[in-house]
């Protein structure tokens, strides 16, 4: 008897995170037969108890490191796939839980939990890349469906995936959208966010919150500037900055320089 | 994994559980055919949502929060701006709360259709997933998926995105849909309606372990109709207490297999979910679910944690037809939100999230800033049950062989579509036998 080609082998995996990005794939009901038909879903529990061995050809991981016991895990998954994509802003950039890192945990750990001493977990919330060689990450919060498919497809096919790093204005410019800001106002963190929400929040009239983190090349001081300019506190900017990228390199640094608060002077 | 000790006892060991929202497993042991003892251990990282919400402002929590549960975070948003609302003292309008009930809708389609058909029926028809499921039973699988979506077009009409929303804030929405853009997604609700029915009796049809769990049912209830996106509390006992006093009636403690807090209500186990809405609150529903619960063999109250998929599917019809009935009453024209002045003061919100009864507490300065934070979510309320009826289901067929009974343990679990990220803010499935 012969066989078929085998089908490229698809992993999901998941460390701190709320499971959305990974919901992701699930929310592609229109894809999702086609997927299934290209791909052999090798390991997703949220989807299935079928479990098959690796190595597997493309691993996509959900959430961030936050426990000894993950930072070992990624590890082992990193040397089991080909090639490894991280999905979403926890995994690109420690996601909200990295507030923790501009905290005291022990201090966090004791609001929440009357037994803190039960739990094993990390100072800091760290993005994959900051313990393995990670081949594309793939930003949002949650990430957006068609990115996440044209980033699997182009995993399979071996070539680079299509996905802008420029700012979230040229989406609402494409979009024929009316200024936010120019027009009524609204603080919006457009401009030094990355594109691929499709200008989800100015097309509601509100301001862009970043949730796909910095894009590439962003003016963080003039932006400041320009939110200081809407009559928004330096305490208020730094809430803006520190939400679900946080930690993202051009929002943490930014948000430290305008800091009023004298501990993340000191870091 | 399952396997026998030196002792003669036995292990039934599921390290990671599939087919649930999160990381969990169980861990069983068996003495002489006798259950020893029963943990459903959560392993998922905690992350610290009620630590980093002190500090932040009144109008974030709705987007923090949601942030809890890719699954269901128009629950979170919800409870959230209830309870600022109330500190604030801010009354929003009746056509806001038809949009918070039509945009619920549309996460209690999602999720339930998710629910139902990709992680709880393989249980019954004897699959690892749905997508070994599609190869024998295409037409209900193409059928989930249309339901699903439905559910998430609802939700990215009101809320923009079907996974953390945009739209919601605090005093209503920074945008109301048009009756329009609502009319364009009509004809899928309509169908969607259908569906669902059709849904009830497909899964009546499965065949369903004997087991009877005789625990108090605690949920919402609303005067004009099926308590979703806000309410007072009531139990099967006869408790009832408006949401404020849900801190005097309900304790989290930490136990040490669990990343996620258990809760008691006045000092007893309860459970919160489907089953419990469906048995408090059935004489809401529409004569039509009625009609349709009742050929499917279930009484006006409902005790068999198995049969939570037909109640689920009696939940979806009905989200449906709220969610036409409210793009039906649609009139254009109001106000999308009422201003909120922040003041100092305690609030409280709950919701019923598609697991169960979601609560919110904060305590805001004059200014708005948060000063204490306190979420209870379903599945953390659920974990006693969920141990208990693992512990009923490994006894009562406990002369299954160990593969059989380790696949009934996880349905055991699967029952109550246990939300382990929301729970961790919470799960690794393990049995012993001895």
């Amino acid at each position: 008897m012969t066989e078929a080609p085998a089908l490229p082998k698809l992993a999901v995996w998941k460390f701190a995170s709320c499971d959305g990005c990974q919901l992701t794939l699930l929310n592609c009901e229109d894809e999702l037969l086609t997927i299934v038909g290209a791909v052999n879903i090798a390991y997703f529990p949220e989807a299935t108890r079928a479990v098959v061995a690796g190595p597997y050809d493309v691993s996509l991981v959900e959430g961030s490191i936050t426990t000894p016991e993950d930072a070992e895990r990624i590890h082992e998954i990193r040397s089991m796939s080909r090639s490894l994509v991280t999905i979403g802003a926890c995994a690109t950039a420690g996601g909200i839980q990295a507030l923790r890192n501009f905290g005291s945990v022990a201090e966090f750990r004791s609001i929440v939990y009357a037994h803190p001493e039960y739990l094993s977990t990390l100072d800091r919330s760290t993005p994959i890349s900051a313990h393995v060689n990670v081949d594309f990450e793939l930003r949002g919060c949650p990430v957006d469906k068609i990115q996440l498919l044209e980033v699997l497809a182009s995993a399979l096919q071996s070539r680079n995936p299509r996905i802008p790093t420029y700012s979230v204005c040229v989406e609402c410019k494409r979009r024929g959208n009316i200024c936010v800001t120019v027009a009524n106002g609204t603080p919006c963190l457009g401009p030094v966010t990355q594109a691929g929400c499709g200008a989800l929040c100015p097309s509601f009239a509100r301001g862009c919150y970043g949730c796909f983190g910095p894009q590439d090349s962003p003016n963080m001081a003039g932006f400041t500037e320009r939110l200081r300019g809407l009559g928004m506190s330096d305490e208020d900017a730094v809430r803006i900055y520190r939400t679900f990228n946080a930690d993202a390199e051009a929002f943490r640094a930014e948000s430290e320089r305008i800091s009023p608060s004298k501990e993340d002077a000191a870091r | 994994m399952t396997h026998k000790l030196s002792d003669g006892g036995q292990v039934l060991h599921v390290g990671m559980l599939a087919r649930v929202e999160g990381e969990g497993g169980m861990h069983i042991e068996i003495h002489n055919n006798v259950v020893q003892s029963v943990k459903l251990n959560i392993f998922e990282p905690p992350r610290f949502y009620e630590a980093f919400l002190r500090g932040r402002k009144y109008t974030e929590p709705p987007d923090i929060t949601a942030r809890i549960c890719g699954i269901c975070p128009v629950a979170y948003q919800t409870a959230s701006v209830e309870a600022i609302e109330q500190i604030c003292g801010a009354e929003t309008t009746p056509e806001i709360q038809a949009m918070r009930r039509l945009l619920y809708c549309g996460e209690w389609i999602e999720s339930h259709s998710l629910h139902i058909f990709m992680l709880h029926a393989p249980d019954f028809l004897g699959f690892d997933s749905v997508i070994e499921m599609a190869a024998d039973y295409g037409d209900v699988v193409e059928m989930a998926l249309r339901l699903k979506k439905a559910g998430n077009d609802l939700m990215t009409l009101v809320g923009g995105r079907a996974i953390h929303p945009v739209n919601v804030k605090v005093g209503g929405f920074y945008r109301m849909p048009t009756k329009l853009e609502m009319l364009a997604l009509r004809p899928a609700i309509a169908s969607g309606l259908e569906e669902a029915f059709a849904t009830i009796k497909l899964v009546s049809t499965f065949d369903f372990p004997e087991m009877e769990q005789a625990y108090e049912y605690v949920a919402l209830r609303h005067p004009d109709y099926y308590a979703i996106e806000r309410g007072t509390v009531v139990s099967t006992s006869g408790t009832a207490f408006p949401v404020r006093e849900f801190p005097d009636h309900v304790k989290e403690f930490h136990v040490a297999h669990s990343n996620a807090l258990h809760a008691q209500l006045d000092g007893a186990m309860y459970m919160v979910g489907p089953l419990a809405r469906y048995t408090l609150n059935f004489a809401q529903l529409s004569e039509r679910c009625k009609a349709a619960a009742k050929e499917a063999g279930l009484g006006e109250t409902c005790r068999n944690p198995f049969k939570s998929i037909i109640v689920r599917a009696v939940e979806l019809a009905y989200a449906f037809e709220e969610a036409l009935r409210i793009i039906d009453e649609w009139k254009d024209g109001a106000a999308p939100s009422v201003t909120v002045t922040p003041r100092a003061g305690e609030g409280c919100g709950a919701s019923e999230a598609p697991r169960g009864t979601i609560f919110h507490r904060y305590v805001l300065d004059a200014e708005g800033v948060i000063q204490d934070a306190q979420i209870v979510p379903p599945t953390s309320q659920n974990q006693p049950a969920i141990e208990a009826d693992l512990r009923e289901a490994a006894q009562s067929w406990v002369d299954m062989d160990d593969h059989d009974l380790t696949h009934r343990c996880e349905h055991a679990i699967r029952n109550y579509d246990p939300c382990i990220s929301c729970a961790t803010h919470f799960l690794d499935l393990r049995v012993d036998r001895s």
